[in-house]
């Protein structure tokens, strides 16, 4: 037993959580300078192959999922559970005492105790308690011969703070490794009305089933007048068997989430194709076609011959295109037309909507993580166990009245765990309200 | 009027601000103390007016957002933030003298926005991935943080000082400072109060990161150094409560913790090649 009495004294012991915080403060400064997760052949090129080799053994391109790293958070968990087990004990016996048990000698002895001397019959003995619980303070009694000792106390439950703090970080990387064993990362491209039952994971671009079919209805980009990028939004079709099971639009910061995968606006691409709306406006009939571009489609049912014949860009960016249609025999009309904007067109007295929009495929970012909501809750409790250990502080009073035969003594004692200053202030407040009770 | 004027303004308000606590420090004209405060408190709220206009601003430029989304920004609320938290100090604790150490802080970070060519001041639209309410959540949690560890760093400098001439028994302009165990106690409270703020910012930033891509932490510079920041801190913490530092040591600690404040905050954007593309515009 020795051993373990050795391992467990190590493992209580704070010198250690400062060493293996300043480890890991000082190691995690390695990753933000030397660039992570680069081929070896980068780091040849910069650093020599020597060092290379060097970090390469270190792992130091992956260095916060390396075995030493992990290994100084494994560490840190250890610590922090044994050195709560340890002391958890002790703190649960200070929340949960019987005050009323406390010896009157330890509270006569207390740092803060005021002594008052009066006569038994004093008029202004009897209202205290009711005095003390105005002042905020419900106190418990406990009478003994014709001795009476009173107690109060606030805020007990703030010495678990601490505790609850070191237990939100053991919280946080519980979620943490569930979402890493269960979860995964990765990120798909799917073209306008094309769909996909995969993504490709973001470490090896293996693939990985999503289990139902993800299509993109539609994808659009607008931007600011001075052309940055103000918005870019995909419509989400979920479907299981061609049965529509889900439908949204997601912009970055809004996502779709189903069946626990999360789908992120990440990023895009765009196509020389076009995709071509064509409403008949006496049937309301419609239909979308790609078209590739300057290559002519029809569309048999209606007689439809069209294609896109020229564009006007902005870089990758189509901002205006002409196009040119044709009904039957009917001549062909040609007409420039706004990104994603509508026309209409009349033909051989019929009348058609058009709406040209270039076609584009949206980049998701897909994540699954189950172990992110235990995170959150990790970091809800660290922020409540933050303010309890901080904020809020555990304070006691007690009134005793001692009665013999010269008369009754008073003793008012108080103590606190932290904040003596603060406490001090609310403790003479008290005094002087004995101090007014018994002198009127 | 409009809110560069306003915020050039204050520049030059919190400059005077310096010098006047600075006079009331090196004279030890204490009857200055009273006209410092009151001017530095206008100055605050001048700048106030100039950030809450910037606001305005934006929205009749039609791209409308808290003026909270760039480096400028982001400086002039951290020299906002710490005027304010000063100021409330002063109001509580009834210390005059540290603002000769705090204002300087917000008057450097001023001077740093309004002339550094690094930094563009123009209210500029937001990227997609900034507009989110977590992004502002994160900046103002951030920034509090950064603003309390840097009066914690002045009044580290405070402590050197007068423990300095005590040390040397001298009359010196320590003398008008706060007695050790008070800057003691502020020092501590002030470090509590930026170590709750930054475990704020680093998890609405996660949560951040989270909405709009899926990965609540990637390890990169930027959050790396906030980390470290924060176990710098979280280590402090332990070392007063558990192994009982005090003094010295502390202000010390409190002093090189906002060095690594001031890595995470602008190093990281002009020293490392970061990703965190916010604040490097
Ligand atoms: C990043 C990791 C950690 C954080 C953020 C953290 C946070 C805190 C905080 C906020 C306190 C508050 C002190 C107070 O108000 O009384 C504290 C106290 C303490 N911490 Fe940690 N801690 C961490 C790691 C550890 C570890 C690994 C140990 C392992 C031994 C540890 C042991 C203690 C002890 C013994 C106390 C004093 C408790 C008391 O006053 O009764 N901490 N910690």
């Amino acid at each position: 037993m020795k051993l373990f009495d050795t391992l467990w004294a190590f493992f209580t012991s704070v010198k250690l959580a400062i060493f293996t915080l300043c480890s890991l403060a000082v190691t995690s400064i390695v990753g933000t300078i030397i660039p992570q997760g680069k081929p070896y052949s980068f780091y040849i090129d910069n650093y020599g192959a020597k060092t290379a080799q060097f970090f390469h053994i270190l792992s130091i391109p992956d260095m916060y999922s390396s075995w030493w790293f992990l290994g100084l958070l494994g560490l840190l968990s250890t610590n922090l559970i044994i050195c709560s087990i340890d002391r958890l004990p002790a703190v649960l016996r200070i929340i949960t005492a019987d005050n009323l048990a406390m010896s009157t000698e330890r509270i006569q002895k207390m740092v803060f105790c005021r002594k008052w001397q009066v006569p038994s019959d004093h008029p202004g003995l009897a209202g205290l308690p009711e005095l003390l619980r105005k002042a905020g303070w419900n106190t418990t009694v406990r009478r003994e011969d014709r001795n009476e000792l009173y107690f109060g106390q606030k805020h007990r439950w703030s010495r678990i703070g601490v505790y609850i703090v070191h237990l939100s970080i053991l919280v946080i990387f519980v979620g943490a490794i569930i979402g890493h064993f269960l979860g995964f990362k990765g990120s798909v491209m799917i073209p306008e009305l094309r769909s996909t039952e995969q993504a490709y994971a973001a470490k090896d671009s293996s693939p990985i089933a999503l289990g139902f079919e993800i299509r993109c209805d539609s994808f659009t980009v607008d931007f600011y007048d001075n052309g940055m990028p103000k918005d870019y939004k995909s419509s989400l079709t979920i479907l299981e068997k061609d049965r529509v099971l889900l439908q949204k639009d997601i912009e970055v910061n809004n996502p779709l989430t189903y069946r626990g995968i999360t789908f992120y606006q990440a990023s895009y691409e765009a196509y020389r194709d076009f995709i071509l709306s064509i409403t008949d406006k006496a049937t309301g009939q419609s239909k979308r076609f790609v078209l590739p571009f300057q290559q002519q489609t029809t569309w048999d049912d209606q007689n439809l011959q069209f294609g896109v014949i020229n564009t006007e860009a902005m870089g990758q960016r189509a901002v205006r295109s002409k196009i040119w249609f044709k009904l039957g025999e009917n001549p062909a009309t040609v007409v420039w037309l706004a990104d994603n904007t509508s026309t209409s067109i009349s033909s051989g007295g019929k009348e058609y909507t058009l709406t040209a929009k270039q076609m584009y495929a949206t980049g998701l970012q897909v994540a699954k993580d189950p172990g992110v909501w235990l995170v959150y809750i990790g970091c809800g409790l660290m922020m409540i166990g933050l303010y309890m250990a901080f904020f809020l502080t555990h304070k006691r009073i007690w009134l005793y009245k001692h009665v013999d035969a010269t008369g009754v003594t008073l003793y008012l004692s108080g103590s606190t765990n932290k904040n003596k200053p603060a406490f001090a202030r609310l403790f003479s407040r008290l005094e002087r309200l004995v101090d007014q009770a018994l002198t009127n | 009027m409009d809110s560069s004027q306003l915020l050039g303004i204050t520049t030059f308000t919190y400059m005077f601000s310096t010098l006047l606590y600075v006079a009331v420090l090196v004279f030890k004209a204490s009857k200055l103390g009273s006209v410092a405060t009151v001017f530095t408190a206008m100055a605050w709220l001048i700048q106030t007016a100039g950030i809450a206009l910037r606001w305005v601003e934006s929205y009749q430029m039609g791209i409308g957002h808290a003026p909270l989304t760039n480096m400028y920004e982001s400086v002039v609320f951290f020299a906002w933030t710490i005027i304010a938290l000063y100021l409330f100090i002063e109001w509580k604790f009834k210390i005059r003298i540290i603002g000769a150490f705090a204002t300087p802080f917000a008057f450097l970070a001023m001077a740093y926005a309004s002339f550094s060519g690094e930094i563009g001041k123009e209210i500029s639209p937001l990227v997609p991935a900034l507009q989110s309410n977590w992004l502002i959540a994160h900046v103002v949690t951030c920034f509090i943080g950064y603003a309390a560890f840097a009066v914690a760093a002045a009044l580290g400098i405070m402590y050197v000082i007068k423990n300095k001439s005590e040390n040397e028994s001298r009359e010196t302009i320590a003398g008008t400072l706060p007695p050790l165990p008070v800057l003691d106690d502020l020092i501590h409270k002030t470090m509590v109060f930026g170590f709750i703020w930054l475990s704020a910012g680093i998890i609405t930033g996660a949560i951040w990161a989270n909405s709009a891509w899926g990965t609540y932490w990637s390890w990169d510079p930027k959050e790396t150094w906030s980390l470290i920041t924060w176990f710098f801190y979280a280590i402090t913490l332990h070392a007063r409560y558990t192994r009982g530092w005090a003094g010295m040591r502390i202000a010390f600690l409190a002093i090189f913790g906002f060095v690594s404040v001031l890595f995470t905050y602008y190093g990281v954007n002009f020293l490392l090649s970061g990703l965190h593309s916010y604040g490097s515009s």
